[in-house]
């Protein structure tokens, strides 16, 4: 069906032609209003509940993924808390074990050092002399009457010479005993010091302990807090998880700079193992690269395991749940095998450094070019050689922030993942009310172009209801006078 | 205990083995492999060119890489044949091996290039036809032929050498072609003749190119 058919209904008037066809679908349009409001409404109703359930139920599976994150996360902060918790009360066994295991014979040397304090205080105590036996009689022989006797004043006489002498000969034995008892309190001084000094040393350790019960302390709120699963202990482990993905991920990205650099040391040389125009298959991967790399990762595995038999991660649970001697075997094993890498690398590199002074001296003598070969050429080479050595046991380290990664990657990915279900959730019930506003254009579209017959429409509308209204104001008026005039009469 | 220990140890053994297992067999032959054979002209025209033919050898040498093969052979009176070839070296794949390759091939060249014997014929297409016979032998993905000549052949009676080639897809790389004193007088037949070796190389399904400019050799082996 040509455009002609359109245009010439009507021969050779094309306009009035196209302008009949406009009426008659106009008419159409017009007949069909109702059920093509209905069809509309019923559609773009039918797609917004449509997007409304699926919305519902992304926002289900969100919650559940918020569940299930928080669980995540809380196991996580738990068993971190547990492993701390562990930790500190090991840290508390090594110091009672080292600090307080000798408590008893402190114990016993303070006993010993107070017992002497004890004797030499009681031996360092002043005794009041007695008064002389024969005071009584001195005094009875003093009170004779001497009547002028010379006898009775020589007796007196002698008398007193003998008081004097015996008040002098105590005074010296009382002086003595003062003087022994000065030194015995002099000999006191360093018991009292080490005592002091005994007490001292009980009291940092004593300090220390109580330090480190502080410590398991806040780690037992924030334990039990994860374990009553607070609001507090979830933000404190999200923001912590965060904080644990970047770091973590910037530490993987020095490692990753340090493989490369392995990487360059290793690649070169593997050429004269596999070959240099070798490839994987029909790929176009060197087999040299990929050999380089199978060593590299090869050494990081070991060291992977290396830090698992040492208990500072934990991402193989078999390692850590086997006995301490066993793991002890793993650790020997694993350093042996590092240190075997480490000397073949070192090997490497010199080997690289002599391929390339080859190409080098290759590359002179194809130019035509001689160079002096450069001063201290050495210190290269042996840089290289200790690079290589060296960066394996360097790349031991990544199993660290490995374990910090993929851990705190559960939850970031997760509270991504959740934010993603979000954002979906918003954009389908915008896309719904789209939808839904859309159906109304459309209807508001359809009537504008049917406006005309609506027009008449409504115009012979509002005059049937005019006339109608007037019948019904007759009508009313009507029975009002009739009810007047009855009232009147 | 013991189990476990052994089990690691057939790990690492294992790993080991693959090692080996990639370095002899796991690894295929090169994706890209060149072939390049140089054909030098030493008629009494253009013996006095080497210099130049150095200078190519010298960059080939540094571009081939392990596992790729080069040759270098003469043009005389009758080139399609083995004695022809002064040197012919497919590089080892360890590139330490490949370099003390490319030193002893280097030399070669010298010792070539310091005994020159000018020839009283020129039989370009029997030195191509042997240049052929090598390239597929090497089972390179890009064969290069490079004539160091002024690409006029002149044969002894009797040769026959007025037949298609078979190129099949090697390139050919004409480098230096010298104008001869007719050429001169007639420039034409200069061109005539660069015209004529270009039709045979093509028609016979090979790609040809002319390097006139030395310090365009990256054009060579592109």
């Amino acid at each position: 069906m040509t455009s002609d058919f359109w245009v010439n209904l009507i021969e050779g008037q094309p306009e009035l032609s196209i302008l009949i066809w406009v009426c008659i679908l106009i008419i159409v349009m017009y007949i069909a209003r109702q059920p093509a409001h209905q069809m509309i409404l019923l559609l773009t109703r039918s797609l917004r509940n449509a997007l409304r359930l699926m919305a519902q139920s992304v926002m289900i599976a969100e919650k559940q993924l918020k569940t299930r994150n928080r669980e995540v996360l809380l196991s996580q902060g738990q068993e971190h808390a547990e492993r701390f918790i562990e930790r500190e009360f090991q840290r508390v066994e090594i110091l009672v074990n080292r600090d307080l295991s000798g408590y008893p014979s402190l114990q016993r040397d303070l006993k010993e050092q107070i017992t002497r304090i004890d004797e030499d205080y009681v031996q360092s105590g002043e005794v009041p002399p007695k008064p002389p036996e024969w005071l009584k009689a001195v005094e009875a022989v003093a009170n004779i009457p001497d009547n002028g006797s010379p006898v009775v004043a020589k007796i007196l006489n002698d008398i007193h010479s003998t008081l004097k002498k015996a008040l002098e000969t105590d005074l010296q034995e009382y002086r003595r005993a003062n003087r022994e008892r000065h030194g015995l309190l002099k000999k006191m001084m360093p018991f009292w010091r080490s005592l002091t000094n005994s007490l001292n040393s009980v009291e940092r350790k004593i300090t220390g302990l109580e330090q480190r019960s502080i410590i398991i302390d806040g780690q037992m709120q924030s334990y039990e807090d994860i374990r009553n699963q607070t609001g507090y202990a979830e933000r404190m482990l999200s923001s912590s998880s965060l904080t644990q993905f970047f770091i973590s991920g910037l530490a993987l990205c020095l490692a990753v700079i340090g493989m490369y650099v392995n990487f360059q040391l290793v690649a070169l040389p593997m050429e004269e193992m596999v070959g240099a125009a070798s490839y994987l298959g029909s790929s176009s991967i060197r087999a040299s690269d990929v050999s380089a790399l199978f060593i590299i990762s090869i050494e990081v595995i070991l060291g992977l395991f290396l830090m698992e038999s040492v208990g500072i991660t934990r991402l193989f649970p078999v390692i850590h749940l086997l006995e301490d001697h066993k793991r002890k075997l793993i650790f020997w094993i694993m350093l042996s095998f590092l240190f075997i890498f480490a000397g073949i690398e070192a090997s490497l590199a010199y080997m690289r450094d002599m391929l390339a002074a080859d190409r080098e001296a290759l590359s002179q003598l194809l130019t035509g070019v001689e160079v002096d070969e450069p001063p201290l050429r050495w210190i290269p080479s042996l840089g290289q050689m200790v690079m290589g050595f060296i960066l394996p046991f360097v790349l031991t380290f990544v199993a660290i922030p490995l374990e910090s990664f993929i851990h705190s990657f559960r939850t970031v990915s997760g509270l991504f993942i959740v934010w993603l279900l979000h954002v979906l959730v918003v954009v389908i019930r915008f896309i719904a009310n789209v939808i839904y506003g859309m159906g109304r254009m459309v209807m508001n579209i359809y009537d504008l172009i049917i406006f005309i017959p609506l027009k008449i429409e409504t115009s012979f509308t509002n005059k049937s209801d005019t006339k109608s209204d007037k019948k019904e104001e007759d009508s009313i008026s009507g029975v009002l006078t009739h009810q007047k005039e009855e009232v009147s009469k | 205990m013991k189990a476990f220990a052994t089990k690691g140890l057939f790990i690492t053994l294992s790993f080991i083995l693959l090692l080996g297992v990639l370095a002899q067999n796991g690894c295929s032959e090169p994706r890209e492999k060149k072939a390049v054979y140089v054909l030098v002209d030493t008629s009494g025209t253009y013996s006095k060119q080497f210099e130049k033919v150095q200078i190519v050898m010298r960059y080939l040498l540094g571009s081939l890489a392990p596992g790729e093969s080069l040759a270098l052979a003469r043009i005389d009176s009758e080139s399609f044949n083995e004695k022809d070839i002064i040197a012919r070296m497919s590089f080892d794949l360890r590139p330490s091996m490949a370099n003390a390759q490319k030193r002893a091939f280097i030399e070669s060249v010298d010792k070539f290039g310091k005994n020159i014997q000018s020839s009283k014929y020129t039989d370009i297409t029997g030195g191509i036809l042997q240049a052929i016979e090598y390239l597929n032998e090497t089972q390179a993905t890009h064969r290069t032929i490079l004539i160091f000549s002024d690409l006029k052949e002149e044969i002894k009676k009797g040769q026959v050498r007025n037949f298609p080639i078979s190129f099949n897809g090697i390139s050919v790389v004409a480098i230096n072609v010298t104008k001869l004193k007719s050429d001169n007088v007639d420039p034409r037949k200069y061109q005539n003749r660069v015209d004529e070796w270009a039709k045979r190389v093509e028609q016979g399904g090979g790609n040809w190119k002319l390097i006139n400019d030395m310090n365009h050799l990256s054009q060579i082996i592109e």
